[in-house]
Protein backbone atom coordinates (compact mmCIF):
# COMPACT_ATOMS: atom_id res chain seq x y z
CA UNK A 1 0.00 0.00 0.00
CA UNK A 2 1.48 3.16 -1.39
CA UNK A 3 1.59 6.59 1.20
CA UNK A 4 -1.30 8.21 -1.55
CA UNK A 5 -3.26 4.95 -1.16
CA UNK A 6 -3.08 5.39 2.73
CA UNK A 7 -3.58 9.17 3.18
CA UNK A 8 -6.57 8.79 0.72
CA UNK A 9 -8.06 5.74 2.88
CA UNK A 10 -7.67 7.89 6.12
CA UNK A 11 -9.21 10.79 4.55
CA UNK A 12 -12.56 8.48 3.36
CA UNK A 13 -12.87 6.87 6.51
CA UNK A 14 -12.58 10.67 8.65
CA UNK A 15 -15.45 11.40 6.20
CA UNK A 16 -17.40 7.86 6.63
CA UNK A 17 -17.37 8.47 9.74
CA UNK A 18 -18.51 12.05 10.10
CA UNK A 19 -21.23 11.00 7.72
CA UNK A 20 -22.55 8.11 10.09
CA UNK A 21 -22.59 10.87 12.72
CA UNK A 22 -24.62 13.24 10.64
CA UNK A 23 -26.84 10.23 10.00
CA UNK A 24 -26.71 9.72 13.98
CA UNK A 25 -27.69 13.39 14.71
CA UNK A 26 -29.90 14.51 11.59
CA UNK A 27 -33.62 15.29 12.17
CA UNK A 28 -34.34 15.31 8.16
CA UNK A 29 -34.98 11.94 6.92
CA UNK A 30 -33.98 13.35 3.71
CA UNK A 31 -30.59 14.60 5.03
CA UNK A 32 -30.32 11.09 6.69
CA UNK A 33 -30.59 9.54 3.48
CA UNK A 34 -27.89 11.66 1.70
CA UNK A 35 -25.61 11.33 3.94
CA UNK A 36 -25.99 7.41 3.37
CA UNK A 37 -25.11 8.12 0.41
CA UNK A 38 -22.32 9.88 1.09
CA UNK A 39 -21.15 6.87 3.77
CA UNK A 40 -21.41 4.79 1.22
CA UNK A 41 -19.17 6.49 -1.68
CA UNK A 42 -16.99 6.59 1.05
CA UNK A 43 -16.59 2.63 1.73
CA UNK A 44 -16.06 2.00 -1.97
CA UNK A 45 -13.34 4.30 -2.25
CA UNK A 46 -12.35 2.38 0.74
CA UNK A 47 -12.59 -0.66 -1.36
CA UNK A 48 -10.56 0.54 -3.94
CA UNK A 49 -7.84 1.03 -1.59
CA UNK A 50 -7.87 -2.48 -0.55
CA UNK A 51 -8.24 -3.70 -4.11
CA UNK A 52 -11.49 -4.94 -3.59
CA UNK A 53 -12.34 -3.62 -6.78
CA UNK A 54 -15.77 -5.83 -7.80
CA UNK A 55 -16.85 -4.98 -4.53
CA UNK A 56 -16.71 -1.31 -4.76
CA UNK A 57 -18.03 -1.62 -8.00
CA UNK A 58 -20.89 -3.27 -6.89
CA UNK A 59 -21.04 -0.78 -3.68
CA UNK A 60 -21.75 1.89 -5.92
CA UNK A 61 -24.29 0.07 -8.65
CA UNK A 62 -26.52 -1.64 -6.35
CA UNK A 63 -26.28 0.44 -2.72
CA UNK A 64 -25.08 3.87 -4.44
CA UNK A 65 -27.65 3.68 -7.13
CA UNK A 66 -30.45 1.10 -5.88
CA UNK A 67 -31.12 1.62 -2.22
CA UNK A 68 -30.81 4.97 -1.56
CA UNK A 69 -32.78 5.85 -4.80
CA UNK A 70 -35.13 3.54 -3.82
CA UNK A 71 -35.19 5.01 0.23
CA UNK A 72 -35.40 8.66 -1.66
CA UNK A 73 -38.41 7.52 -3.50
CA UNK A 74 -39.96 6.26 -0.74
CA UNK A 75 -39.31 9.09 1.41
CA UNK A 76 -41.01 11.21 -1.12
CA UNK A 77 -44.06 8.93 -1.77
CA UNK A 78 -44.89 9.05 1.68
CA UNK A 79 -44.33 12.85 2.18
CA UNK A 80 -46.77 13.33 -0.58
CA UNK A 81 -49.48 10.84 1.04
CA UNK A 82 -49.12 12.61 4.73
CA UNK A 83 -48.90 15.96 2.91
CA UNK A 84 -46.22 16.94 6.06
CA UNK A 85 -42.29 16.59 5.75
CA UNK A 86 -40.93 13.81 7.41
CA UNK A 87 -39.48 14.71 10.98
CA UNK A 88 -37.81 12.31 13.31
CA UNK A 89 -38.02 12.22 16.73
CA UNK A 90 -34.96 10.86 18.58
CA UNK A 91 -36.01 8.74 21.80
CA UNK A 92 -34.03 7.12 24.58
CA UNK A 93 -30.90 8.92 23.39
CA UNK A 94 -28.76 8.96 26.57
CA UNK A 95 -29.68 5.11 27.18
CA UNK A 96 -28.91 4.44 23.52
CA UNK A 97 -25.72 6.12 23.43
CA UNK A 98 -24.71 4.53 26.80
CA UNK A 99 -25.48 1.30 25.43
CA UNK A 100 -23.99 1.25 22.01
CA UNK A 101 -20.98 2.99 23.46
CA UNK A 102 -20.54 0.32 25.51
CA UNK A 103 -20.31 -2.15 23.25
CA UNK A 104 -18.41 0.09 20.68
CA UNK A 105 -15.64 0.33 24.41
CA UNK A 106 -15.93 -3.50 24.33
CA UNK A 107 -15.53 -3.99 20.76
CA UNK A 108 -12.15 -2.01 20.81
CA UNK A 109 -10.67 -3.51 24.08
CA UNK A 110 -10.76 -6.55 21.83
CA UNK A 111 -9.39 -5.22 19.33
CA UNK A 112 -6.22 -3.82 21.00
CA UNK A 113 -4.91 -6.48 21.54
CA UNK A 114 -4.52 -7.93 17.78
CA UNK A 115 -2.36 -6.95 15.20
CA UNK A 116 -4.04 -7.39 11.56
CA UNK A 117 -0.90 -6.81 8.93
CA UNK A 118 -1.56 -6.63 5.02
CA UNK A 119 -0.23 -9.68 3.31
CA UNK A 120 1.15 -9.47 0.59
CA UNK A 121 -0.97 -12.06 -1.53
CA UNK A 122 -3.73 -10.10 -3.29
CA UNK A 123 -2.60 -9.47 -7.04
CA UNK A 124 -4.53 -6.37 -7.87
CA UNK A 125 -4.50 -7.57 -11.76
CA UNK A 126 -5.94 -10.89 -11.09
CA UNK A 127 -8.23 -10.19 -8.72
CA UNK A 128 -10.93 -9.13 -10.96
CA UNK A 129 -10.62 -12.05 -13.23
CA UNK A 130 -10.22 -14.67 -9.84
CA UNK A 131 -13.54 -13.37 -8.68
CA UNK A 132 -15.07 -13.80 -11.54
CA UNK A 133 -13.67 -17.66 -12.46
CA UNK A 134 -14.85 -18.59 -8.64
CA UNK A 135 -18.16 -16.61 -9.06
CA UNK A 136 -18.71 -19.03 -12.15
CA UNK A 137 -16.99 -22.44 -10.57
CA UNK A 138 -16.64 -22.34 -7.23
CA UNK A 139 -19.74 -20.72 -5.48
CA UNK A 140 -22.03 -21.00 -8.32
CA UNK A 141 -25.02 -22.51 -6.81
CA UNK A 142 -25.21 -19.56 -4.02
CA UNK A 143 -24.84 -17.17 -7.01
CA UNK A 144 -27.99 -18.86 -8.50
CA UNK A 145 -29.92 -18.97 -5.58
CA UNK A 146 -29.47 -15.67 -4.86
CA UNK A 147 -30.64 -14.59 -8.45
CA UNK A 148 -33.70 -16.49 -7.74
CA UNK A 149 -34.23 -15.07 -4.61
CA UNK A 150 -33.60 -11.52 -5.65
CA UNK A 151 -36.39 -12.24 -7.98
CA UNK A 152 -38.92 -13.58 -6.27
CA UNK A 153 -38.09 -10.81 -3.64
CA UNK A 154 -38.28 -7.90 -6.05
CA UNK A 155 -41.62 -9.16 -7.50
CA UNK A 156 -43.06 -9.49 -4.15
CA UNK A 157 -41.63 -6.57 -2.82
CA UNK A 158 -44.13 -4.69 -6.19
CA UNK A 159 -46.82 -6.92 -5.83
CA UNK A 160 -46.95 -5.29 -2.45
CA UNK A 161 -46.25 -2.17 -2.92
CA UNK A 162 -49.32 -1.65 -5.70
CA UNK A 163 -51.72 -3.35 -4.18
CA UNK A 164 -53.59 -0.40 -2.67
CA UNK A 165 -57.02 -2.24 -1.72
CA UNK A 166 -56.09 -4.84 1.06
CA UNK B 1 1.39 -1.03 8.01
CA UNK B 2 -1.55 -2.28 10.07
CA UNK B 3 -5.20 -2.53 9.47
CA UNK B 4 -6.73 -1.70 12.84
CA UNK B 5 -8.14 1.35 12.10
CA UNK B 6 -10.52 -0.28 9.42
CA UNK B 7 -11.70 -2.64 12.19
CA UNK B 8 -12.03 0.54 14.10
CA UNK B 9 -14.58 2.28 11.69
CA UNK B 10 -16.32 -0.75 11.22
CA UNK B 11 -16.88 -0.97 15.07
CA UNK B 12 -18.72 2.85 14.93
CA UNK B 13 -20.47 2.17 11.85
CA UNK B 14 -21.61 -1.28 13.84
CA UNK B 15 -22.52 0.93 17.29
CA UNK B 16 -23.72 4.04 15.17
CA UNK B 17 -26.06 2.02 13.42
CA UNK B 18 -27.53 0.03 16.02
CA UNK B 19 -27.89 3.36 18.15
CA UNK B 20 -30.12 4.51 15.05
CA UNK B 21 -32.38 1.59 15.23
CA UNK B 22 -33.11 2.43 19.37
CA UNK B 23 -33.04 5.98 19.26
CA UNK B 24 -35.03 6.71 15.64
CA UNK B 25 -38.70 6.41 15.90
CA UNK B 26 -39.22 6.51 12.55
CA UNK B 27 -39.48 3.03 10.09
CA UNK B 28 -37.31 4.64 6.91
CA UNK B 29 -34.45 5.66 9.63
CA UNK B 30 -34.80 2.10 10.91
CA UNK B 31 -34.06 0.27 8.10
CA UNK B 32 -30.91 3.36 7.36
CA UNK B 33 -29.78 2.27 10.54
CA UNK B 34 -29.68 -1.77 9.48
CA UNK B 35 -28.34 -0.99 6.08
CA UNK B 36 -25.31 1.10 8.10
CA UNK B 37 -24.87 -2.31 10.24
CA UNK B 38 -24.81 -4.88 7.12
CA UNK B 39 -22.08 -2.44 5.78
CA UNK B 40 -19.95 -2.56 8.81
CA UNK B 41 -19.96 -6.09 8.59
CA UNK B 42 -19.17 -6.06 4.76
CA UNK B 43 -15.98 -3.50 5.63
CA UNK B 44 -14.85 -6.10 8.33
CA UNK B 45 -15.30 -9.07 5.75
CA UNK B 46 -13.06 -7.39 3.30
CA UNK B 47 -10.52 -6.24 5.83
CA UNK B 48 -10.09 -9.80 7.12
CA UNK B 49 -10.61 -10.85 3.31
CA UNK B 50 -6.55 -9.21 3.14
CA UNK B 51 -5.26 -11.73 5.64
CA UNK B 52 -6.42 -15.00 3.65
CA UNK B 53 -8.30 -16.04 0.48
CA UNK B 54 -11.12 -14.08 -1.42
CA UNK B 55 -13.64 -15.78 0.41
CA UNK B 56 -14.12 -12.56 2.17
CA UNK B 57 -15.22 -10.78 -0.74
CA UNK B 58 -17.74 -13.39 -2.24
CA UNK B 59 -19.42 -13.14 1.14
CA UNK B 60 -19.59 -9.12 0.86
CA UNK B 61 -21.73 -9.69 -2.29
CA UNK B 62 -23.71 -12.13 -1.28
CA UNK B 63 -24.47 -10.07 1.77
CA UNK B 64 -24.92 -7.03 -0.46
CA UNK B 65 -27.34 -9.46 -2.57
CA UNK B 66 -29.49 -9.77 0.58
CA UNK B 67 -29.46 -6.15 1.45
CA UNK B 68 -30.94 -5.40 -1.83
CA UNK B 69 -33.87 -7.93 -1.07
CA UNK B 70 -34.53 -6.63 2.37
CA UNK B 71 -34.29 -2.88 1.15
CA UNK B 72 -37.34 -3.26 -1.51
CA UNK B 73 -39.57 -5.13 0.64
CA UNK B 74 -38.93 -2.98 3.58
CA UNK B 75 -39.84 0.02 1.34
CA UNK B 76 -42.77 -2.11 -0.17
CA UNK B 77 -43.82 -2.27 3.91
CA UNK B 78 -43.27 0.94 4.86
CA UNK B 79 -45.41 2.48 1.69
CA UNK B 80 -48.45 -0.05 2.48
CA UNK B 81 -48.48 1.36 6.12
CA UNK B 82 -48.44 4.59 5.32
CA UNK B 83 -51.50 4.21 3.07
CA UNK B 84 -53.39 2.52 5.79
CA UNK B 85 -52.16 4.02 8.98
CA UNK B 86 -50.60 7.56 7.71
CA UNK B 87 -47.93 7.92 10.27
CA UNK B 88 -44.46 7.81 10.48
CA UNK B 89 -44.12 6.34 14.42
CA UNK B 90 -44.03 2.51 14.52
CA UNK B 91 -45.35 3.00 17.94
CA UNK B 92 -48.67 4.18 16.34
CA UNK B 93 -49.19 0.61 14.09
CA UNK B 94 -50.95 -0.82 17.03
CA UNK B 95 -54.21 -2.32 15.93
CA UNK B 96 -53.33 -5.67 16.99
CA UNK B 97 -52.69 -4.46 20.44
CA UNK B 98 -55.39 -5.11 23.12
CA UNK B 99 -57.58 -1.44 23.88
CA UNK B 100 -57.08 -1.10 27.21
CA UNK B 101 -53.61 -1.03 27.04
CA UNK B 102 -53.01 1.25 24.83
Amino acid sequence: MTATTEYASYFLEGLAAVAVLGILFSKNVLHAALLLLVFLLCLAGIYVTLHAEVLAVTQILVYAGGIVVLILFGIMLTERITQRPLEVETRNLAGALAACGSLLAILIYALQNTTLHVLAYNDPVNNVRAIGTQLMSDFVLPLEIAGVLLLITLVGAVINATSSKA
Amino acid sequence: MTMNHLVYLSAFVFASGLAIIITKRNAIMMLLGIELMLNAANLNLVVFNMQAGLDGQFFALFIIIIAVCEAAVGMALVLQIYRHVHTSLPDKFDALKEPDQK
